[in-house]
């Protein structure tokens, strides 16, 4: 059990740690990476603790439910294989986390640098010990996303923004390709869990849809690693800091294609596909990136390209199908990470100490920094393949399986060997030149800086590294042997082959191949120097063949160029052509269903009229009618017809016994109108042109109305149709008959509606105030603001009117001609107010059980304010009584959340009410709900949320009139200031 | 009593439409709340409209839709009728604020060419 924490502490370490450092302060330097040090060396030190049971081929696994419904589990999953891959990812990641300390600059925000790296660190973790490949394929996706913001930390350079959005673009659309080909391969296995896959190789090699799954998989694992034609993005993602470039382009993100593709190899390799597909795509990386490596004049450029001249091997000893060609596959990814860590490192050092990475103008560095020489020219000889070295082993073995490998083409021997000795000699040549070029040579002149050795903990990750590399070099039995061991056997099974880690295997036809490589590299480099030294950037050929080039072209060509003549072909920004596509495509959506099925069983003879209710109807259609037909010209007259469609609206609602919904929609009118009427102000004039209307508008107006009318004449149409329909059909069984039989019994309420309301369906109330209040915010905000139209700031005519009047008669006042308006009327909405409140409160304890409840009691209290906003104006409301809307709003939600969170105490779910007879001595049965206090919520933020609203829209008024800008109490009976 | 309610939501539905497909906003305000009415009304019609039947328990009582109004729709169309409330202050306020910033009330923030 303690080891299952641990397996999951693997890989949860590094995220906490990621969020730790995050929230560390921007300066935070040490700390950070502290933080990051310790986070780096505990998990490989974690990986220690499963090293007695992975040895012994023992496979670690632990579970958890994700999704059982779909039989998704979380499993962490550790063989061998996993463990090497994940030491190697903790173990570089602390030597870069060390490196980094002393790399960054003191200006960069670090923690933001340790908090990306323990990230990428923690996806890259969980990626090697997914035990599922849903899982896997998440993890994937993290690692594009993290590595993404690694590429593009420097996000002020353009370069960074590019070479990151490049990146993610390339390995996310393969990591998509990959989550389909998972699936794919899901499906035909039917579990995603990776040891029932791995048991299913002959069932997946002989699905019919192996090759559709096979392209997509590798589709994600070539784009990862870099392989062509996908390579472009890797050099381009060098803009990165150097350390991000050494973890990244050493041991992690591009070695997660070949782990994939190691991972797969049993289950699907094998096949012809798989050498074409896997082969010719490594053969051609392979020479291609050590060709074009070799003509680079930007250090990282050059290893860049050799990165992927590397990758291109090991994909090909993968696509070999065989299991000799994968041990060197897996050994020589361990030995190209530890070179190649330890070369990124040595070109950041020297970057760092010169000021420039650029080989034409670097020379003789081997003088002033004499210690990062040596430690270079060894790991550049290890890159190389000269003998003694780490990297000469795996070469060796890959030499042998170029040689002996069983091939479906005969011709592939001739031309294995062949592409392997020039892909050497053109490795030697680019290593020499990095080398050379930096270290030999005269002293260097008009550096930027004056070259130095760097401070001694900056070169210890090299140190140890380069250690690494010489002794699995001349002691690879030895060192490395018992891990390699346990990688291989954790794959392959039982099908290890015999191979030997020997240093010496007498002279033979690989160890020929390579002294030829050396020479020809030595001899290729001696005849290029002057073309290098002079040279263009680039190789010759190829310089003006530029996969990027081509990327963007594409990405240039979709995302803009298609995409714009796609929207002015197809597009509008204007609403009423949308609104009109809109309407035009529901009518026919809901025709379509009528012609196809036809209207169904006959519908029965409708129910008798209720001639009342015909009147009070007809004048509801004169009203909605009214109100579309007056609302461009008269909007004062629409409006009063909308409120008289409402109405009869809420008549309909009492007729048809819902008192519930007939007091909401009373007050929500009342609200709703005094709204509209603030906003009306602040609208343009709109009279009828005279001229135009007597000559009748143009042509394509009349058309434009006509298609409207026509419209609008369907949706009627259609609407009424449809609703006609429903109600004559029989009712189905619904879960209202849930509700009426529990509503008492269970919520202790005999109003149905409110306890459905604040009991049954608790959290959608909840939701529902919640977008209440923040809608008040919103408009709120938007009001703090609000700017008019110039033709609106003025005083309105009505008003001026008024002023003018003030002057004109003898012994008045300012504001005295409105002085005593309404003068009865606002003396009795002042003595209201206290009844309204008295009512409110009345009908929010009763909603329980009567009709009321918080919505209602909180749109009445509101009333009760609006009432003294409209009786005596805003100022005197406000020097009198002091509302706090968002207090109110605040109260509200907290007691709402308040009541669900409560329920957390009593050990039950989220906003289980509380409901209980209390037996009381005299009184009796009485029953208490807890519901109560969840409506009290209800009611406080619609209260405070309305209010907020309305009072907001009034304040705009006051604000106009001040010619200065508003003073700081702009809302003042809010108590914001 | 069917036809009479369907004819209501029809008129006011469709005057909605046509009010949404106006270039002005106070049209499309106006508009979007008779189509509320009209939808609101349509939900509450998918339950058993009748007259007469009592739409509160008795104390004690488990209740039957035989006997009592369903609650189902009813309990959608508050919250519908508060939410309606809400967002038709948000779209006047943004409409008000487009028209401070653009200075026309055309939905589009612009005259149509003409």
């Amino acid at each position: 059990m303690p080891d299952d924490a641990l397996l999951l502490a693997a890989i949860g370490i590094p995220f906490a740690g990621a969020v730790a450092a995050g929230l560390l302060p921007t300066n935070a330097r040490n700390a950070a990476a502290w933080l990051a040090s310790g986070v780096t060396l505990g998990c490989f030190l974690l990986l220690w603790v499963f090293y007695p049971t992975v040895s012994a081929g023992g496979v670690l696994r632990h579970e958890i439910a994700w999704m059982p419904s779909l039989g998704l589990n979380f499993v962490v999953r550790l063989d061998g294989f996993a463990w090497a891959f994940a030491a190697l990812v903790s173990g570089i990641g602390f030597l870069v986390v060390l490196y980094a300390r002393y790399y960054m600059s003191s200006e960069d925000p670090v923690p933001r640098f340790f908090a990306f790296l323990l990230a990428f660190m923690g996806s890259m973790t969980g990626l090697v010990l997914s035990g599922n490949l849903i899982q896997l394929a998440f993890f994937w996706e993290l690692t594009s996303l993290f590595s993404f913001l690694l590429i593009g930390y420097w996000h002020h350079t353009a370069a960074a923004r590019e070479g990151a959005r490049m990146a993610l673009t390339i390995t996310a659309t393969g990591g998509l390709a990959l989550f389909t080909g998972l699936l794919i391969v899901g499906h035909i296995v039917g579990s995603y869990d990776l040891d029932i896959v791995l048991d299913a190789g002959d069932r997946i090699r002989e699905h019919a849809l192996y090759l559709p799954a096979l392209i997509l998989i590798l589709l994600g694992a070539l784009t990862k690693s870099a392989q062509f034609p996908f390579h472009f993005w890797l050099p381009h993602a060098m803009a990165a800091p150097t350390p991000v470039s050494a973890y990244l382009h050493s041991a992690t993100l591009v070695k997660a294609g070949v782990f994939l593709m190691a991972r797969l190899w049993p289950v699907m390799a094998g096949t012809d596909a798989w050498f074409w597909i896997v082969g010719s795509a490594g053969l051609i990386t392979l020479i291609l990136g050590a060709y074009i490596a070799i003509f680079q004049q930007d250090l990282k450029g050059l290893l860049a390209y050799s990165t992927i001249s590397h990758l291109g091997l090991i994909t090909l000893l993968l696509g070999l199908n065989s299991e000799h060609a994968m041990v060197a596959a897996i050994f020589h990814t361990l030995n190209h990470a530890t070179f190649k860590a330890s070369l990124f490192m040595a070109a950041g050092i020297i970057d760092h100490e010169t000021g420039t990475r650029d080989i034409r103008r670097l020379s003789g560095l081997n003088r002033s920094m004499p210690f990062t020489g040596r430690l270079a020219i060894v790991a550049a000889a290890a890159m190389a393949g000269v003998p003694l070295l780490n990297g000469f082993l795996s070469k060796e073995m890959f030499f042998a399986e170029a040689l002996e490998v069983s091939v479906p083409l005969p011709s592939m021997h001739i031309v294995l060997p062949l592409a392997a000795t020039l892909a050497s000699a053109f490795s030697v040549a680019y290593s020499l030149r990095f080398i050379h070029g930096a270290f030999f040579g005269p002293d260097p002149t008009d550096l930027p800086r004056t070259p130095h050795e760097p401070p001694g903990w900056m070169r210890f990750p090299v140190e140890i590294l380069v250690l690494i590399c010489m002794a699995v070099g001349m002691l690879p039995a030895a060192t490395i042997g018992p891990y390699l061991d346990m990688a291989v056997r954790s794959v392959l099974g039982a099908e290890t082959p015999e191979y030997s880690l020997a240093v010496w295997h007498g002279f033979n036809q690989p160890l020929l191949m390579s002294l030829l490589a050396l020479a020809g590299g030595v001899g290729l480099y001696l005849a290029l120097q002057r073309y290098l030294q002079t040279g263009p950037e680039g190789p010759p050929l190829l310089r003006n063949l530029k996969g990027q080039r081509i990327f963007e072209r594409a990405l240039v060509f979709l995302s803009w160029r298609l995409a714009r003549t796609l929207e002015r072909l197809l597009g509008t920004r204007r609403l009423q052509p949308q609104l009109r596509l809109l309407v035009g495509v529901t009518l026919v959506a809901a025709l379509f269903p009528l012609i196809l099925r036809g209207i169904g069983p006959a519908l029965p003879r409708p129910t008798p009229v209720d001639p009342p209710l015909v009147l009070v109807w007809v004048v509801g259609i004169a009203c909605a009618i009214g109100a579309a037909w007056q609302a461009k010209f008269h909007r004062l007259a629409s409006l009063i017809m909308l409120g008289g469609a409402g109405l009869v609206t809420c008549v309909t609602f009492v007729w048809f016994s819902a008192p519930d919904l007939a007091l909401t929609q009373l007050l929500v009118e009342v609200v709703t109108t005094v709204l509209l009427l603030l906003g009306v102000r602040w609208l343009p004039k709109r009279l009828v042109d005279l001229r135009l209307d007597a000559t009748g508008p143009g042509i394509a107006p009349r058309v434009r109305r006509g298609r409207d009318f026509l419209l609008a004449l369907g949706a009627g149409c259609g609407l009424s149709a449809l609703a006609y329909a429903v109600m004559m059909r029989p009712f189905p069984d619904s879960i209202s008959r849930h509700f009426l039989e529990r509503s008492y019994n269970e919520g202790g309420g005999t109003n149905v509606v409110n306890v459905i309301l604040v009991d049954f369906r608790g959290f959608d109330t909840m939701g529902e105030i919640t977008v209440v209040a923040v809608v008040a915010l919103t408009v709120f905000a938007l009001l703090r603001r609000f700017r008019p139209a110039p033709d609106s700031v003025d005083v309105p005519e009505q008003q001026r009117d008024q002023t003018r009047l003030d002057g004109v008669q003898p012994g008045s006042q300012p504001d005295g001609a409105v002085a005593d308006w309404l003068l009865v009327p606002a003396t009795i909405m002042r003595m209201l107010f206290p009844v309204i409140g008295v009512v409110a409160v009345y009908l929010l304890l009763r909603g329980h059980d009567m009709p009321g409840g918080g919505f209602v009691a909180g749109l009445t209290m509101s009333v009760a304010i609006i009432l003294q906003y409209m009786a005596s104006g805003t100022r005197w409301v406000e020097d009198h009584l002091r509302v706090h809307p968002l207090r109110w709003i605040g109260m509200g939600l907290l007691l709402a959340g308040g009541t669900g969170v409560a329920a957390w105490v009593f050990e039950r779910p989220f906003l289980t009410s509380y409901f209980a007879y209390e037996e009381l001595p005299v009184i009796g049965k009485v029953p208490t709900a807890s519901a109560l206090i969840f409506d009290l919520g209800v009611f406080s933020l619609v209260f405070g949320a309305t209010v907020l609203i309305l009072i907001a829209l009034a304040h705009q008024s006051i604000r106009s009139h001040r010619a200065a800008p508003p003073p700081a109490r702009s809302l003042g009976l809010a108590g914001e200031d | 009593m069917e036809i009479l309610i369907a004819l209501a939501i029809g008129v006011l539905g469709g005057s909605g439409v046509w009010l949404l497909l106006r270039p002005r906003t106070f049209q499309v305000i106006v508009g979007l709340s008779l189509l509320s009415y009209a939808v609101n009304l349509f939900i509450f019609s998918m339950g058993k409209m009748r007259t007469g039947v009592a739409p509160i328990l008795q104390k004690g009582e488990a209740g039957s839709l035989i006997f009592y109004d369903d609650p189902l729709p009813q309990a959608l169309v508050l919250t519908a009728i508060v939410i309606g409330f809400a967002t038709t202050a948000l779209f006047l306020v943004v409409m008000l604020a487009s028209r401070g910033l653009t200075g026309t009330d055309h939905v589009d923030g612009r005259e149509r060419d003409q």
